[in-house]
């Protein structure tokens, strides 16, 4: 600010030219790599599902990728719906540890499990 | 054998048809034969800043499907004889422009001239691609200002794949920066990307700057390309950058904020 802005009474704005080049930067860094390979997200987001897919029982459509692009790191975030837990079954290899709940024995726990399913 | 010379930004409005029209009408006052062409098929406007609006009878898509001969369509300029305009139609749609009319028309006319200036529409659809699909050399006209910047960098790419030169793995483009509209006023507050950034941020090399300058609004007022008027800034301006587009070297001028007296200072005074 110049000694001659106080007779002026203007107070300067802070500069916006700098978070331009900024922000100029970074896109354009990440535009010209999509430039010259094709978009892989789609692809990455269909492989993705079909691997958690060998797991577990998923909803394609509970998957949700989002990408942020950012300066020296860009995160990728990919958050996969899973299916809630079913209750163990009568006589299914459960872990003897799990199944040794404390409030209940071992017998009873069983007989719970088949009256459920 | 002619160069071609694309004039192209994808933005609108940056100063492609001023620059067309003042590059053009440079090279051909230091006795280049040189003609410009309009792509804007749809919104004609080279005609109007080259002053010869009254005078356009055929245009590129007449020639193209034959309707006219190419020397009925080519308008000669009446104050730099070594000049021609082949304008735009303002009628027809932009599928009217096709790849090998196009190229025909640059055939021909690479026999008699020594420069053909291609004045691109803005955007990357047909009109862009064809204006520079040709080319030799590309001048990027570029504002300091974030999307002008983004799309020149944009542009760059689609040089580097779609041209002619790309596609026949020829020797590329060869690209010149030229920033229009710069401000240095604007620039030492802090309000407009510097000469230093934009340059650095596309990395090709700079041809140089024209100032944002009154004189422009004039030049197209009147129908006189801004170079013609020797004392303004912007056509001191454009005069360099010919220069050393044909290998003169000149320093950058108006680059700085022009020194104000303490009176304008004090009260704030704009500098014209
Ligand atoms: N250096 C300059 N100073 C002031 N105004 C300018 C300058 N260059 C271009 N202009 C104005 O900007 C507008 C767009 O210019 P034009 O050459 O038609 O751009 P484009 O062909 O890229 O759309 C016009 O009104 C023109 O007068
Ligand atoms: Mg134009």
């Amino acid at each position: 600010m110049s000694w001659l802005d106080v007779f002026r009474g203007k107070s300067k704005p802070p500069p916006s030219a700098g978070a331009a080049k900024e922000r100029l930067q970074i896109v354009l860094a990440h535009e010209r790599i999509s430039r010259t390979g094709d978009d892989f997200l789609p692809r990455l987001q269909k492989e993705l599902i079909q691997v958690v897919a060998r797991y577990v029982a998923i909803d394609p459509k509970a998957v949700n990728i989002s990408l942020d692009r950012g300066g020296d790191m860009s995160t990728l975030a990919i958050e996969v719906e899973l299916p809630a837990p079913e209750k163990p079954k009568p006589g299914a290899d459960a872990p003897a540890g799990k199944a040794a709940a404390p409030e209940a024995p071992a017998g009873s726990k069983a007989e719970a499990g088949q009256k459920a399913s | 054998m002619a160069q071609v010379i694309v004039v192209t930004s994808g933005k609108g409005g940056v100063g492609k048809t001023t620059s067309s029209a003042a590059f053009a009408t440079g090279l051909a006052q230091s006795g280049k034969k040189t003609v410009v062409i309009d792509f804007d098929v749809g919104l004609r406007n080279l005609d109007l800043i080259m002053g010869v609006e009254r005078r356009v009878v055929f245009d590129i898509v007449n020639v193209i499907s034959g309707e006219a001969r190419l020397n009925q369509a080519l308008i000669r300029d009446k104050r730099v004889d070594t000049l021609s305009i082949l304008p735009a139609s303002q009628t027809r749609d932009k599928d009217a422009l096709t790849k090998e009319g196009v190229a025909q028309i640059i055939d021909e006319l690479s026999q008699d001239f020594d420069y053909i200036v291609c004045d691109s529409p803005a955007g990357i659809e047909k009109g862009a691609l064809l204006a520079l699909y040709f080319a030799d050399q590309a001048i990027i006209v570029t504002n300091p200002e974030v999307s002008s910047v983004r799309d020149s960098d944009r542009i760059l790419g689609v040089l580097q794949s779609k041209s002619r030169r790309a596609e026949e793995k020829k020797e590329p483009v060869k690209e010149h920066l030229l920033v229009t509209r710069y401000a240095p006023e604007r620039v030492e507050r802090g309000e407009m990307l510097k000469l230093e950034d934009v340059r650095e941020i596309l990395a090709i090399p700079l041809l140089g700057v024209i100032p944002e300058s009154e004189s422009v609004l004039k030049a197209s007022n009147t129908g006189s390309p801004v170079i013609l008027d020797d004392v303004s800034n912007a056509g001191q301006a454009y005069k360099d950058a010919v220069a050393r587009f044909l290998g003169e070297d000149r320093p950058h001028r108006f680059i700085d904020p022009e020194k104000r007296g303490f009176l304008s200072r004090l009260f704030g005074g704009r500098a014209a």
